[in-house]
């Protein structure tokens, strides 16, 4: 009997998800009028984890871009929004997109700087590029210098239309940089970054342009980093240089993906949301949870470089069908 | 004269810079890793100086801290980091950023986000006059010529002896270094060793010359980064190098306005990475 094999994308599972998540998105865009103000708040925060999660993990995990320096685009993203909407009076939800568009504008050409990097030496040359900026800016005495300014474009909104307001903007966000991710991973560009990912060299001699791809992910992924940034001013109502531009949010970003699982979506998504409560317990013990969170790190890396989330699943299954898999056609009975 | 000043300054500083980047220049050598907490052990050696010395004295606490660093720094690689190698190049980079974020915060716990420095008495005051308008301090010379030394002492340890021509062998073929019965775990410990060593004695001068923080690792690092790529990856000598032309950008910066300093620096790094990539002094090929 000849065996006969079927290519598909996904597993049974993806057959249903489609409503499921109709249905979750629908509750989430409902949840203001449902939850109070505290929840609200809870969810933008989360969501804004799961943004940088997802979008630090297209980067490296995809990409093959490992970077410690993406806090240079949270900055820029946050620093446009307070300079648009504040300065230049445009309305602040518009002024989140075009915060976003400005992002891929500087991501562009300095992306051309950090190429020329590999490796380690790429990571920490990120980091340098966002000290730079952060230098720059405290320079900038319109936009507060080192002490920071605060977001005023919401000023004249009540708290629960100002809040209910921000939510769904994050809600927005997520849902964008998701679907993105999601479509971009089904794409020919998804295709070649996986096969960058796994050995540049080889996907280079069949015909991939590693540079050109790898460009495009890192300004679609910075724009993504804008909009985390504005999001944040949004909830904080004010924006400082050092902690816009604190290399902490690489280290929440690596931890988050790394626990979660780099190289998947639903790993980061995982890691986020596993990040989320994990901090919301440990925030008390000040400097021991971030000791907690490096060795937790350390452990998972050495032991389970699959994440949580490969562990779990065990890599059978997928709740975004990106991937091709094989499987038997006609299986025989008691084989 | 007064550019002068900023340019033997600048020189001297360069020697620090150069001290806290060869072990970093050494340890991605040999393994290809980027130590990500280079900066923070180097300020983690500065604290235990400090802590050390409210006991003893100044001498003894470096003595005793720096094999303890080495000591660390050979276990760190065997216990942890050896283990990370086979599973591709993010792992390590993981790992040593997570040392980062541990160190910082060990620190933070013992000793507060104060400022501190390594006190060297008069020593750190002591200066010599060589004209009207120009002075050397002690300790900026002496942190220079511990640089030089240094950069010399590791040549040297590369080129003539079994351990460094085994250091070699494993850096260029791991394979053939087993084949010829290099054990090359052994000898990534001993990398890491020297490396650490280096970031300790680095630590120790920067301590003895500004005041520090446990957020200040990262800073060292930076400055330890832009040095070796100034200077041309794998090149010892191109680290002395970068870390100099490094401090000279940043006196200069500095003297135009006191805030431009560390900025000044960035820019002369993002200069050579668009015209010269490849750094000042690159590794020959074949030599």
């Amino acid at each position: 009997m000849t065996i006969t094999y079927a290519v598909s994308r996904g597993t049974k599972i993806n057959k249903i998800l489609p409503f499921v998540f109709t249905a979750l998105t629908i509750a989430l865009i409902a949840l203001p009028k449902v939850f109070a103000i505290p929840y609200q708040v809870k969810f933008v925060q989360a969501f804004i984890l799961i943004i940088l999660a997802t979008m630090w993990n297209l980067l490296a995990g995809f990409g093959g871009l490992v970077s410690i320096g993406q806090q240079a685009f949270i900055g820029i993203g946050a620093y446009s929004l307070v300079y648009l909407a504040d300065i230049q009076g445009i309305n602040p939800f518009i002024g989140l997109v075009l915060a976003a568009v400005i992002c891929g504008v500087f991501a562009f050409p300095l992306s051309f700087l950090v190429f020329r990097l590999s490796g380690g030496y790429f990571a920490i040359g990120t980091w340098v590029i966002a000290e730079i900026i952060k230098l720059f800016v405290v320079q900038v005495t319109v936009l507060g210098g080192g002490s920071g300014i605060s977001f005023g474009a919401f000023a004249g909104m009540g708290r629960e239309t100002r809040i209910a307001a921000i939510y769904w903007s994050a809600l927005a966000a997520i849902f964008l940089t998701l679907l993105s991710t999601i479509l971009l991973m089904r794409s020919k560009l998804g295709l070649a970054l996986t096969a960058i990912r796994d050995d540049q060299t080889a996907a280079g001699v069949l015909g991939v342009n590693v540079l050109r791809n790898r460009r495009t992910v890192f300004v679609l992924v910075s724009m993504g980093f804008g909009l985390a940034g504005g999001l944040v001013t949004m909830s904080n109502l004010r924006v400082q240089p050092d902690d816009i531009f604190s290399v902490n949010y690489s280290a929440i970003m690596i931890f988050m993906v790394v626990i979660g699982g780099l190289g998947t979506i639903e790993g980061p998504i995982f890691g986020a949301i596993f990040y989320y409560f994990l901090q919301d317990r440990l925030k008390d013990y000040g400097t021991w949870y971030l000791i907690i969170l490096g060795l937790l790190g350390i452990a998972i890396v050495s032991l389970a470089p699959e994440g949580l989330w490969g562990w779990i699943s065990r890599n059978k299954v997928s709740f975004f069908a990106t991937k091709y898999r094989i499987s038997q056609m006609n299986k025989e009975k008691g084989a | 004269m007064i550019w002068t000043n900023a340019i033997i300054q600048g020189l001297l500083t360069g020697g620090l810079y150069a001290l806290l980047a060869c072990g970093l220049s050494l340890i991605f050598g040999v393994m290809r890793i980027v130590n990500l907490s280079h900066g923070d052990f180097s300020i983690l050696a500065a604290y235990g100086v400090v802590a050390l010395a409210m006991h003893t004295n100044l001498i003894l606490a470096i003595v005793l801290v720096l094999p303890v660093m080495a000591l660390l720094g050979y276990l760190l690689q065997r216990g942890v980091l050896n283990r990370s190698l086979s599973k591709g190049a993010l792992t390590p980079l993981l790992i040593t950023f997570a040392f980062s974020i541990i160190i910082q915060n060990i620190l933070l716990q013992i000793f507060s986000s104060d400022n501190r420095s390594v006190q060297s008495g008069r020593f750190a005051s002591m200066s010599f006059k060589i004209s009207k308008n120009l002075q050397i301090g002690a300790l900026p010379l002496f942190t220079f010529l511990v640089g030089v030394l240094l950069t010399l002492g590791l040549h040297y340890f590369l080129t003539h002896s079994r351990v460094g021509r085994a250091l070699r062998a494993s850096s260029d073929d791991p394979g053939a270094a087993d084949l010829v019965g290099i054990n090359n775990r052994h000898i990534y410990g001993i990398a890491t060793a020297i490396g650490l060593f280096a970031a300790g004695i680095g630590g120790v001068l920067f301590g003895m010359r500004t005041q520090f923080a446990p957020s200040f690792g990262p800073i060292a690092l930076i400055f330890a980064f832009e040095s070796v790529i100034i200077g041309g990856l794998g090149s010892l000598w191109g680290t002395l190098i970068g870390g100099i032309v490094l401090g000279i950008g940043q006196s200069i910066g500095a003297q135009i306005q006191p805030s431009y300093g560390v900025l000044a620096g960035h820019l002369v790094f993002i200069a050579i990475l668009i015209f010269r990539p490849q750094g000042l002094m690159p590794k020959q090929k074949g030599k």
